[in-house]
């Protein structure tokens, strides 16, 4: 059953939309959050397990100093207040792949609060109010099998995964984001994506939203236009990429407008992003009822940073990102428009690396903004998920800048690249797609170009270079591409000067 | 009978020492000893003879080569088995967990090993430690040596009554609300709830983990003090373990059996004292007194006034911790799995629903719904939030006492040990057993429980509790010692000298801990 919606234009009309964004960051401590165990992504299921992070009868937790550090890190770079002392809740609840069947997390007492993010829309800044950051630990793993669908309805058995369980995470929690208008999706999407820059800035987390290490939950409300209430929400869960937070606020936007609109009322509930069809659907009902009977963690000792260590980490934290932009912006030389681009595009950190690895600033843009983007859109993935790494594209610009390849040549580079081929100098190699630097072909071509149309070499002759792209064409797809096309020019000229 | 096994641990590590005896023959010696009378007391839920007589053996060898572990080595002993015991079964006295071995050990289980204590087995609880008669453990009630017919106290009820019985020379023994020093009051044994943080909880099951300790259960106060001393210290896998030296203990309970009890303050808790408590145990008490003063300590009455809220206090913070200890014992991982009847294909929930029907006991199930229901949102300011003011009150009542006296003294259990039965079907009147207890656990300050004579009236014991600042449990082993050598003078002899002697069972004993493994 499709959920009917109304136009997003339609949806404005009448209502204002108010977000909540919780990001939940994994953090890429070598050990869990409460006990020894280690946190490598994609280790044999339950090889990673100790009687603390299975909840063995006894077994009993103890805090990652690490882990709270990140935290701390995290909170100070989102202009939090760090707690003097804070504890550990039991958050209470059944579910099979929750090893205690409650989870450590904080309620009333996080180690971080009251901060703000400012978010960069179309050159415009928009303030994000951060309510709370605060430590937990993750679940388990469960895998349905059997059934259609792979979830957990009409699946013929379960296995659970318990080496996620324990691994620490930072739930975010931003107040409600108001005011935004038809820029909700955009500036959902933009406060995601620069909290991920400045989760990998900070480096306490792998950041890789395809392995769920940030992942998101979107909630959703509107009320009639101008009245500043605020509406029954939604909360759609694990919305795993930049693209899809952008979405699924759309979405979600539209699918409770139609509702409103037509008399009905929203309810509340958790709902599934469905990243394939772009869609939500209903998961469990969720009510303000629902009863998680926190109460603070007997087995573990408050937190209590000492001020001096969080002076400390204040010293550790990596430049403010709207300054680092405007400076980074003067060192590339950069046009407003063309900064306002990348970012938009989510390739600021792409470009950044890769001018790092040693590209010009103007090249690195123009693959990231032109090919990558577009390889992007025709896969349905983020720029950053493509499998081209700034590293492997500074390569490839290596490669054009010393007159090995040249651009049309270079994207053929970057299928092999996507094909995994191997580095980008193997697989110039192995496609033979070298520019042909021998100039006597060159210069034979270039001479059977210019006897096969005498009318274009006499306008030429005339002074008329810009003729000379027509006889450049013929060259290059005689030379098969593998041609320096600006020596080609030159070549022309000489012989009809 | 050998006579090695009525000694104390602590004569029994001098036989050793001395080279009077082995450990293979002290631990055979409390094999037999279980094997013969354990059908009638059910102390134990499982006995390792096998393990213990190999741990036996490699202490015998540690001693030949002159190199012993502690000054414990050999000494065997018995572990409630609310304690994870790597390879053992740990049942927690509940079906839920019948078949679950442990792949790792409890730090102070661990302790055990290395110090080269012999393990003879797992002793008999209430279900997971809730209760004061051990009548509701799921296999079966254990009997007080003193009188078969009457409840050992608990829920440490198996422990307390493998040392009246002879079976075990130690036992350790935990403690949530009285769980170690009741069942020492009414089985004539001593038990010790050290300060809280004294001793690691990590491995221990866990009913309410800010009030649970693990401590001693032994025959004499010095018992206890070497035990304490074994198990107690600072363990980074607790991280509410205290990180600082234990005090000297034994050294404490040397200096008070010399009797010496000059300048020490006494408090008697106006509170804990007359009223519900049973004539025997006031007389007991007085006398225990009396003893006191003229070993030369200062008597004085001192008021706790929040204690009289102590009792509901618990019953509110132990239930809600005890609803979300007991929600991991789910089906899914470890123990009892129950399919519920008529319902095809059941969902992980059916699964877990009819597990924790079938594997939890109505004792266990009343307190989950208590504690459920006081944490509810809606609820926890009015309970949960008014029970910890309360507790902050009453570790203030202890604070302020402690600025009088150095100890505070009163008779651990309001009565003897009661029939068994008779109060199965009375919560309260079961949970008023502790009243005297909880203050220690909520405010986590250390107590001991002392044989203190027999009640005129029943012939069964009476208990003494002592009760010092934290961290000063010191103070209970000098004032303990000093008062059981006292008394011991009195008696002409240990008190559980006067013990009635059990009859050998009349069925053949060896295949008894088969039996039990089998249950």
């Amino acid at each position: 059953m499709s959920d009917t919606l109304l136009s997003f234009e339609e949806s404005l009309a009448a209502y204002d939309p108010a977000m909540g964004l919780e990001v939940h960051v994994e953090l890429n401590t070598a050990t869990k959050m409460f006990c020894g165990c280690p946190t490598e992504f994609g280790a044999e299921p339950n090889t990673q397990v100790c009687p603390t992070c299975l909840g063995l009868p006894g077994a009993m937790p103890v805090v990652n100093a690490k882990a709270v550090e990140s935290a701390m890190r995290i909170g100070l770079a989102l202009n939090c207040e760090i707690a003097e002392w804070c504890r550990f809740a039991r958050k209470n609840y059944f579910y099979p792949d929750m090893p205690k069947n409650f989870q450590t997390s904080q309620y009333d007492e996080p180690i971080a609060f009251d901060g703000w993010m400012d978010v960069e829309v179309d050159g415009e800044t928009f303030r994000v109010e951060i309510e709370r950051a605060h430590m937990e630990e993750d679940t388990g793993k469960s895998l349905h099998v059997g059934g259609a669908t792979g979830r957990i309805h009409g699946a013929d058995y379960s296995l659970v995964d318990y080496n996620r369980a324990g691994i620490p995470l930072i739930e975010i929690v931003t107040r409600p984001i108001m005011g935004t208008r038809e820029q909700a999706p955009q500036i959902a999407k933009a406060y995601v994506a620069q909290l991920r820059e400045l989760i990998v800035a900070l480096g306490v987390s792998d950041a890789r939203m395809d392995q769920g290490s940030i992942r998101a939950d979107v909630n959703l409300s509107l009320a009639p236009v101008g009245t500043g209430a605020l509406g029954t929400r939604t909360e759609t869960k694990n919305v795993n990429s930049l693209r899809s937070v952008e979405r699924a606020v759309r979405y979600e936007m539209q699918r409770h407008a139609a509702i409103l609109s037509g008399g009905g009322s929203i309810l509340q509930e958790t709902r599934h992003w469905h990243e394939d069809t772009g869609v939500t659907t209903s998961g469990r009902e969720k009510s303000d009822a629902e009863d998680y009977r926190y109460f603070p963690e007997p087995d573990l000792v408050p937190v209590a940073p000492s001020r001096e260590w969080v002076d400390e980490l204040r010293g550790t934290l990596p430049e403010n990102p709207t300054q680092k932009r405007a400076r980074l912006q003067a060192v590339w030389g950069f046009s407003d428009l063309e900064m306002r681009d990348t970012i938009g595009a989510g390739a600021f950190g792409l470009v950044e690396e890769t001018i790092a690895a040693g590209a010009a600033p103007q090249a690195a843009r123009k693959w990231w903004l032109s090919e990558m983007a577009r390889r992007a859109n025709d896969s349905g993935v983020e720029i950053a998920d493509l499998g081209v790494s700034p590293a492997q594209v500074a390569a490839v610009q290596a490669l054009v800048d010393a007159g090995s390849i040249n651009d049309k040549l270079a994207r053929q580079v970057f299928d092999g690249l996507l094909a995994g081929e191997g580095t980008p100098e193997e697989i110039v190699a192995a496609r033979g797609l070298a520019i042909v630097s021998d100039e006597g072909a060159l210069s034979t071509a270039v001479d059977n170009a210019i006897a096969a149309s005498p009318d274009v070499a006499d306008k030429i002759r005339d002074g008329k270079h810009a003729a000379a792209g027509a006889l450049i064409g013929v060259v290059m797809k005689e030379m098969r591409g593998q041609a320096d096309a600006a020596r080609v020019r030159e070549l022309i000229l000489e012989k009809l000067a | 009978m050998s006579a090695w096994i009525t000694k104390s641990a602590a004569e029994l590590a001098d036989a050793l020492a001395a080279g009077e005896v082995t450990s293979v023959e002290l631990t055979q010696a409390h094999l037999d000893r279980i094997a013969a009378v354990d059908g009638q007391v059910h102390a134990f839920l499982h006995v390792d003879a096998e393990g213990a007589l190999a741990a036996a053996a490699a202490s015998d060898a540690r001693r030949a080569a002159g190199s012993p572990a502690s000054v414990l080595d050999g000494v065997p002993i018995a572990v409630k088995d609310v304690l994870a015991t790597r390879g053992l079964p740990t049942t927690c006295g509940s079906k839920i967990l019948e078949g679950w071995i442990p792949p790792y050990d409890a730090t102070v289980v661990a302790r055990l090993k290395d110090a080269g204590l012999p393990i003879l087995g797992k002793t008999n609880m209430d279900e997971f430690a809730m209760g004061s008669s051990t009548e509701h453990s799921a296999y079966g009630p254990t009997h007080n040596p003193w009188d078969l017919d009457r409840i050992p106290g608990g829920s440490g009820g198996g422990s307390a009554a493998a040392l009246a019985a002879f079976e075990a020379p130690l036992a350790l023994g935990t403690d949530t609300g009285g769980s170690i020093r009741q069942p020492g009051a009414v089985t004539g044994t001593v038990g010790v709830k050290p300060t809280y943080g004294g001793v690691s909880r990590y491995g221990l099951v866990a009913m309410a983990n800010s009030l649970d300790q693990v401590g001693p259960v032994t025959r004499t106060v010095l018992d206890s003090a070497l035990l304490h001393e074994a198990i107690g210290g600072h363990d980074p896998r607790d991280s509410t373990s205290i990180d600082q030296p234990l005090p000297a203990l034994v050294e404490a309970a040397r200096l008070g059996a010399a009797g010496d009890l000059s300048g020490l303050k006494v408090g008697v808790i106006t509170e804990l004292s007359g009223e519900g408590y049973q004539a025997g145990v006031l007389a007991r008490f007085q006398e225990s007194l009396d003893l006191l003063v003229a070993a030369g300590a200062e008597v004085v009455e001192v008021s706790c006034p929040h204690f009289v809220h102590a009792l509901a206090t618990y019953y509110l913070i132990m239930p809600c911790e005890a609803s979300s200890n007991l929600a991991k014992f789910d089906a899914m991982r470890y123990g009892l799995r129950v399919l519920p009847e008529g319902v095809e294909s059941p969902s992980a929930e059916d699964v877990m629903r009819a597990s924790r029907d079938a594997g939890f006991g109505d004792e266990v199930k009343r307190r989950i719904i208590l504690g459920t229901y006081a944490l509810s949102s809606g609820y926890y300011d009015a309970y949960y939030g008014t029970a910890q003011r309360v507790r902050t009150l009453i570790s203030g009542d202890f604070a302020a006492a402690f600025e009088q006296v150095d100890v505070l003294v009163s008779p651990t259990a309001p009565t003897t040990a009661f029939k068994l039965g008779e109060k199965l079907d009375d919560p309260l009147a079961m949970y008023l057993n502790d009243l005297a207890t909880i203050p220690a656990n909520l405010a986590g300050v250390p107590g001991i429980s002392l044989p203190a004579g027999l009640a005129e009236e029943d012939g069964l014991p009476v208990g003494f509790q002592i009760l010092a600042p934290a961290l000063a449990d010191d103070r209970l082993y000098r004032v303990g010692a000093a008062l059981e050598a006292a008394l011991e003078r009195q008696w002409g002899g240990p008190l559980l000298a006067q013990a009635p002697a059990l009859a050998p069972a009349l069925a053949p004993a060896p295949g008894h801990a088969t039996t039990e493994e089998n249950r």
